[in-house]
């Protein structure tokens, strides 16, 4: 098992190394560079060279990557142009509250997601089937920004029922402790703050787990239905086996190896859909720094923000891997 | 009859050689495409690959004779298309998804010569303006209502209709053919080019990897903001996302499909292996590509429409297109609903018919699924 983390960590390496070989490329390419981001658009060649020279951009390109992948490997990320704060601190400050939102997406999709992919496959063409099929095709054709005006506009704005935005409502202020406005308010004692952070976290969690939700509905409901077919479900029904065992061990045991697989790398894919939902809800996370970062054109944030998701994401495929040796015997024989 | 047992005894002999090598690519390609599981038989590949040519040459034989019975759909060639297409017609989704792909494309194609109103006149703009933000709804005039500059909505989603289609369909295009070329590159290499074309192989896939494993929706964000913003900037980004999507299906098909009987059987008959590659793996390895293709629209007509809102779409505020009105009227969303509502329900249900569509497809394509 430590051999097997190990060596996939080695394997992180070359990947990480190819990714920061990409963004280096891409931020040389962007348009006007840090010069003319210094001086403004009338600035003389001269000092433009100035500047350059200054910034040792007038070295090799390879001398600059060397540089590059110094600060990168010292999770020095530069500087936010809009806060003038350093990049890693901001990502640190947000955080919290975006995997709080992506945690709760997640939870969402599958507790709802893999009960009903089974209930689907095992009453194959019934209603809720259908339902469940048409539901999670609809899903994924729902632009996320939408769904996300469309719930507020219903049920924050219209009914009432939830805040439209933040984390907190004003005067209440639970985090500090570790960041997680939830799991602060537990921990001081504020249930009040808790149940206030849980209820601003309805809308866009609902909001983010729509996506990962129709895909595992449908990948659940297929894998089901595929090994309900095996000749081992057959042959665990014929030996008499109790249904409920067999339902279990074989059918859901089995089944559920490719749905770990996509809520893995769904994980990955929600902090994207978190920088859409997000912005909706003015919900203070990463996400929403993003996409004022987009407006900005807050380069070190963006970039530092797709080497921070790359390593997130790699970090995930290493917990699926890991994942899968502990729910499937035959990969931890090798 | 001299002849006859040279040209046998050489043609084991090479598969015997890539016989192995083809094994232990395509099994390595499954473990890494997500099916995990399948690291452990990649490992006995390996060991199996050592263990002497004449022993693995008679291994990979039986293995391919075992895969043939395996196999036997997607052997047929042209009857597989033709079966695939009979299928099609009796799917129920299929046929759904088909018919609102081509309302949308008469819609795009029709649309702006039929638009009752111009879709840029501010025609009604002193209407919108003394109703102080409130939206004008449906009327006879204005079937879908106005929009927050007084514009015929209607018409606007029918000149909208075109721009979207253009975008889904050139990024689509600019992914598949893209990735299309790097995957048959890739896979070509595996096949063909030995031991150099293996690392070649595994470079390009190494690229590849890395760019999935980045959110689509951040790799477009970068693109635009190296390009600027435009129509065009908006097509390529979208376009680009897709790129190792394609590649990585195309050659990882083209790989499973190196050891069909067909395949075993251009072999026998002493065809150049390149000609093989081209003609034989290449035509067959297509179908999932096509799926793809089918499911990419979807995908790139919600992806632009999110560009749009993240505000890198379109400037040009005279060329409608459903994303940006999107966009657009977020701003307007509490008081003027309707406004996003028109364009979205446009997106969605263009979206769910390729969606549809490709889905059947897959279904109608896939040998498992067949009863």
């Amino acid at each position: 098992m430590l051999r097997l983390v190990v060596r996939r960590l080695l394997q992180l390496i070359p990947t990480l190394l190819g990714l920061s070989v990409l963004l280096f490329l891409w931020l040389n390419r962007l348009p006007g560079g840090p010069a003319s981001a210094i001086l403004g658009e009338r600035a003389t060649e001269a000092d433009v060279a100035r500047i350059n020279r200054a910034l040792g951009l007038d070295q090799p390109v390879w001398v600059q990557y060397g540089r590059f992948l110094k600060r990168v490997v010292q999770l020095d990320l530069g500087t936010s142009t809009q806060t003038g704060q350093p990049v890693w601190d901001e990502f640190v400050l947000r955080f919290p509250a975006t995997v709080e939102l992506s945690v709760a997406a997640m939870l969402i999709a599958v507790a709802a997601g893999i009960p009903l992919g089974y209930l689907a496959a095992r009453r194959r063409g019934g209603w809720l089937d259908v339902t469940a099929v048409s539901g999670s095709l609809i899903g994924i054709c729902v632009p996320v920004f939408f769904l996300a005006l469309l719930l507020k506009g219903v049920f924050a704005v219209g009914l009432g029922l939830f805040p439209s935005y933040g984390r907190l409502s004003t005067g209440l202020d639970a985090t500090g402790v570790t960041g997680f406005a939830v799991l602060d308010g537990l921990l001081t004692g504020e249930f009040d703050a808790t149940w206030d952070a849980l209820v601003h976290l309805v809308l866009p969690a609902v909001t983010l787990a729509s996506i990962p939700l129709a895909v595992i509905v449908r990948m659940t409901r297929a894998s089901v239905l595929e090994v309900v077919g095996e000749d081992y479900v057959r042959t665990a029904e014929s030996k008499g086996l109790e249904k409920r065992v067999v339902r279990v061990r074989h059918v859901l045991r089995n089944a559920l190896l490719p749905v770990v697989t996509a809520v893995g790398l769904l994980t990955g894919s929600l902090l994207s859909g978190a920088v859409l939902t997000e912005s909706v809800f003015s919900f203070g996370g990463i996400g929403s720094f993003i996409r004022t970062s987009i407006d900005a054109r807050d380069y070190p944030v963006l970039v530092g923000f797709i080497m921070f998701i790359a390593m997130v994401y790699v970090l995930i495929n290493l917990l699926v891997d890991l994942a899968y040796s502990l729910i499937d015997p035959r990969v931890r024989v090798h | 009859m001299t002849a006859g047992t040279n040209r046998t005894q050489a043609g084991k002999e090479s598969d015997a050689g890539d016989g192995s090598k083809e094994r232990g690519e395509s099994q390595g390609s499954k473990g890494s495409q997500g099916a995990k599981g399948s690291q452990g038989s990649g490992g006995a590949a390996g060991t199996a690959g050592t263990a002497g040519a004449v022993a693995t040459g008679r291994a990979a034989k039986i293995d391919r004779l075992a895969e043939l019975t395996r196999r036997t759909g997607a052997t047929v060639g042209n009857s597989l298309w033709k079966e695939a297409f009979r299928r099609l017609r009796s799917n129920r989704m299929a046929v759904i998804g088909a018919v609102v792909i081509a309302l949308f494309v008469v819609v795009a194609v029709v649309g702006p010569w039929v638009t009752p109103y111009s879709p840029t006149a501010q025609t009604w703009r002193g209407e919108v303006l003394a109703n102080q933000g409130k939206f004008v709804g449906a009327r006879g005039e204005n079937w879908f209502g106005l929009d927050h500059l007084g514009r015929d909505m209607f018409s606007r989603m029918l000149v909208g209709a075109r721009q979207t289609l253009l975008v889904g369909v050139v990024s689509m295009l600019i992914g598949l053919l893209l990735g299309a070329l790097i995957g048959t590159l890739s896979g070509a290499a595996v096949t063909l080019g030995g031991r150099a074309g293996r690392r070649i192989d595994t470079v390009v896939m190494r690229v590849i990897d890395i760019l999935l494993s980045l959110p689509s929706l951040l790799l477009a964000v970068s693109i635009a903001a190296v390009m600027g913003q435009s129509l065009t900037t908006v097509m390529i980004a979208v376009g680009v996302v897709q790129i190792p999507v394609f590649a990585r299906l195309l050659r990882g098909s083209m790989l499973a499909q190196g050891g069909a009987d067909y395949v075993l059987a251009a072999k026998a008959l002493g065809i150049r292996r390149k000609r093989i590659v081209l003609t034989q793996i290449l035509p067959n390895s297509l179908s999932p590509v096509i799926v793809q293709a089918t499911l990419s629209l979807a995908t790139a007509i919600i992806e632009a429409a999110a560009l749009s809102y993240l505000g890198l779409g379109n400037p040009d505020p005279a060329v409608p297109e459903w994303g940006v009105m999107l966009s657009q009227a977020q701003r307007f969303f509490d008081n003027a609903p309707m406004m996003a509502v028109y364009p979205a329900v446009g997106i969605i249900i263009t979206a769910l018919g390729f969606t549809l569509l490709g889905e059947a497809m897959r279904e109608a394509l896939d040998p498992k699924l067949r009863g």
